[in-house]
């Protein structure tokens, strides 16, 4: 079996101690709530079938889509776990399948295991769920409703969860913030794509031998607090992704900011911060129009959310 | 018919390492990964230190030192996230290429990066090596990791080749179907996405199936909703001096790069 390892997995040494004990800190605390949360949805079927799951997942990214010229995509999977059992179950069934990667295959290290968990396991189940719940409560409750609203949450969570990784590894000191963003996001911008394609290709089967599955997602408990998870994550995605220009440590990423005029440039409005980005060997519209599908991607988020609300107080 | 990689990696043996109690292993292998990572960037004889450490453990396995460094680069390709460093931090110039300027500090920071990974995983992947899976459950629990966690990744372990040959089958019959010519197939790319997302449906549609069925046959034998685990072994004077010769050593490893 061809077992392709994901962009995503972060290895030891490419994150800072105080990064990785943030990281540790914030999946410790998502487990273990996910755990509390589980044991009410499914009571004694929780560790059988989550475990089954979690099998099946780390066995469906094996399950790849020739791209072409030899090379293929696969599966991550938090997405579909999450509209299939609900977000909370899905960090458990992902922290298990990316702890193991961990673990048995070195795919992923040890100290970036927190964080690992995090981009992989909890951005992905909530950004995708909270996605997914929201466009079809806008598109309506149809097939065709349910397929979108699959393939956007799954583009979008592939997305999140890179860019999050862009800037832990940025907050580290291993890349500047100008090059991991903008990279993480057009690599998986790509790769988001074929996470979208195969989640549809999986949903529209599901949905046509075994409906009655995905009420399980629908029910699953938490689902506002599933929908403030989700804006919390924008939120610290849009703190952590400036907070750099605000950090006392003239260290690392501010003297690539001294060095880029970065700071100059913050202060400018934004329409004036992506074209004048530049780094030595990267064209200016490739990275201003990498920047702006991050910022575009946080802006369909928000907007999704906003419609999603006043749909809610509407039918209320 | 499984690869080489998703094979089990144990390999078994009768060595100092084999024979260490799997907690003492766990402990061992964080704390080292953990001196990896605090040490600060171009600590060149630390990481010497380090890298003979990982060393004389693959040694003591009688693995080989061949084993740890066959699959030891597979953390590298991620080098790549790092690979603009030179370039962008500021400081000595070293070189030219271009209109750009490799740093002296840029240049550091990524060696170092690049051997920290590199070191950790040589030891990461000693831990499956030495130890059986269930071994490592079993001490994860007894090194107070949430009962039900420990369970699901149990059972995880326990039908992650059920489904890795389930997974494998499909994608067989799919070769099969699929005729190639220069390895190229046909159908446009939201088509042979189509197919491969019909195939894990399919595999969802199994595990769910399957999972039911295990949980019928566990309330049939009396599972009462909780895992139970066998009484631990007792640790021996003999794994605590071990792990008390690592701690020293990994202390001074530290020391001699803080002093």
């Amino acid at each position: 079996m061809h077992y392709s390892p994901a962009p995503l997995h972060i290895p030891d040494g490419f994150l800072s101690a105080a990064v990785a004990i943030v990281g540790w800190a914030l999946a410790i605390a998502a487990i273990a709530y996910a755990l509390r949360q589980t044991r009410g949805q499914l009571g004694g079927k929780q560790i059988p079938l989550m475990g089954v799951l979690a099998a099946f997942i780390f066995a469906a990214q094996s399950i790849n889509v020739p791209v072409g010229g030899g090379t293929s995509g696969h599966l991550l999977g938090g997405v579909l776990a999450a509209i299939i059992l609900g977000p909370w179950a899905a960090v458990l069934i992902m922290a298990s399948v990316v702890g193991v990667q961990a673990i048995l295959f070195q795919d992923g290290g040890i100290t970036a295991l927190g964080f690992n968990i995090i981009n992989m396991g909890v951005i992905t189940a909530f950004t995708g769920h909270f996605v997914y719940q929201q466009l079809k409560k806008i598109l309506g409750d149809s097939r065709n409703s349910m397929l979108i609203a699959g393939a956007v949450g799954g583009w979008l969570s592939m997305m999140i969860g890179a860019v999050a990784a862009g800037i832990e590894l940025a907050i580290s000191g291993t890349s500047p913030l100008n090059v991991a963003v903008p990279a993480m996001a057009i690599v998986h911008a790509v790769l988001g794509i074929i996470e979208a394609v195969i989640t549809v290709g999986a949903l529209a089967f599901i949905y046509s031998a075994r409906r009655d599955l995905l009420a399980i997602g629908e029910s699953a408990p938490a689902q506002t607090s599933a929908a403030w998870v989700g804006v919390g994550l924008a939120l610290a995605l849009v703190v952590a992704a400036f907070s750099p220009l605000a950090s006392p440590d003239p260290d690392g990423l501010e003297k690539v900011a001294a060095q880029y005029n970065f700071l100059n440039k913050a202060a400018a409005p934004l329409y004036n911060l992506l074209p004048n980005y530049t780094i030595p060997f990267i064209a200016n519209e490739v990275v201003g129009g990498i920047l702006a599908v991050a910022l575009g991607t946080l802006i369909v988020f928000s907007v999704v959310f906003l419609i999603g609300r006043a749909q809610k107080r509407a039918n209320a | 018919m499984i690869h080489i990689h998703l094979a089990d990696q144990y390999k078994s043996g009768s060595s100092l390492i084999h024979g260490l109690d799997p907690r003492i292993k766990i402990i061992g292998t964080i704390l080292f990964i953990v001196a990896a990572t605090v040490l600060p960037f171009g600590a060149w004889l630390p990481y010497a230190l380090l890298w003979l450490g990982s060393l004389a453990v693959a040694l003591l396995s009688r693995l080989g030192w061949s084993y740890a460094l066959k699959r030891s680069f597979v953390a590298l390709p991620f080098a790549l996230a790092a690979i603009t460093l030179p370039f962008t931090i500021v400081g000595q110039p070293i070189a030219q290429i271009g209109s750009l300027t490799i740093s002296a500090e840029g240049s550091v920071r990524f060696l170092s990066i690049l051997i920290k990974s590199w070191v950790s995983v040589q030891i990461a992947m000693m831990l499956p090596a030495t130890t059986r899976f269930a071994d490592l459950l079993w001490a994860m629990r007894e090194l107070r990791i949430p009962k039900p966690l420990v369970g699901i990744v149990s059972f995880m372990y326990r039908y992650l080749f059920v489904f890795a040959d389930e997974a494998l089958r499909l994608l067989r019959a799919r070769a099969a179907r699929s005729a190639t010519i220069d390895n190229k197939g046909g159908g446009s790319l939201w088509w042979r996405g189509k197919i491969a997302g019909g195939m894990v449906g399919n595999l969802t549609l199994r595990a769910f199936e399957r999972s039911e069925r295990i949980y019928d046959a566990m309330i049939s034998r009396g599972f009462q909703d909780e895992i139970k685990i066998l009484a631990p072994p007792r640790l021996t004077n003999h794994d605590l001096i071990i792990l008390f010769v690592w701690i020293i050593y990994l202390a001074s490893v530290l020391l001699i790069r803080f002093i």
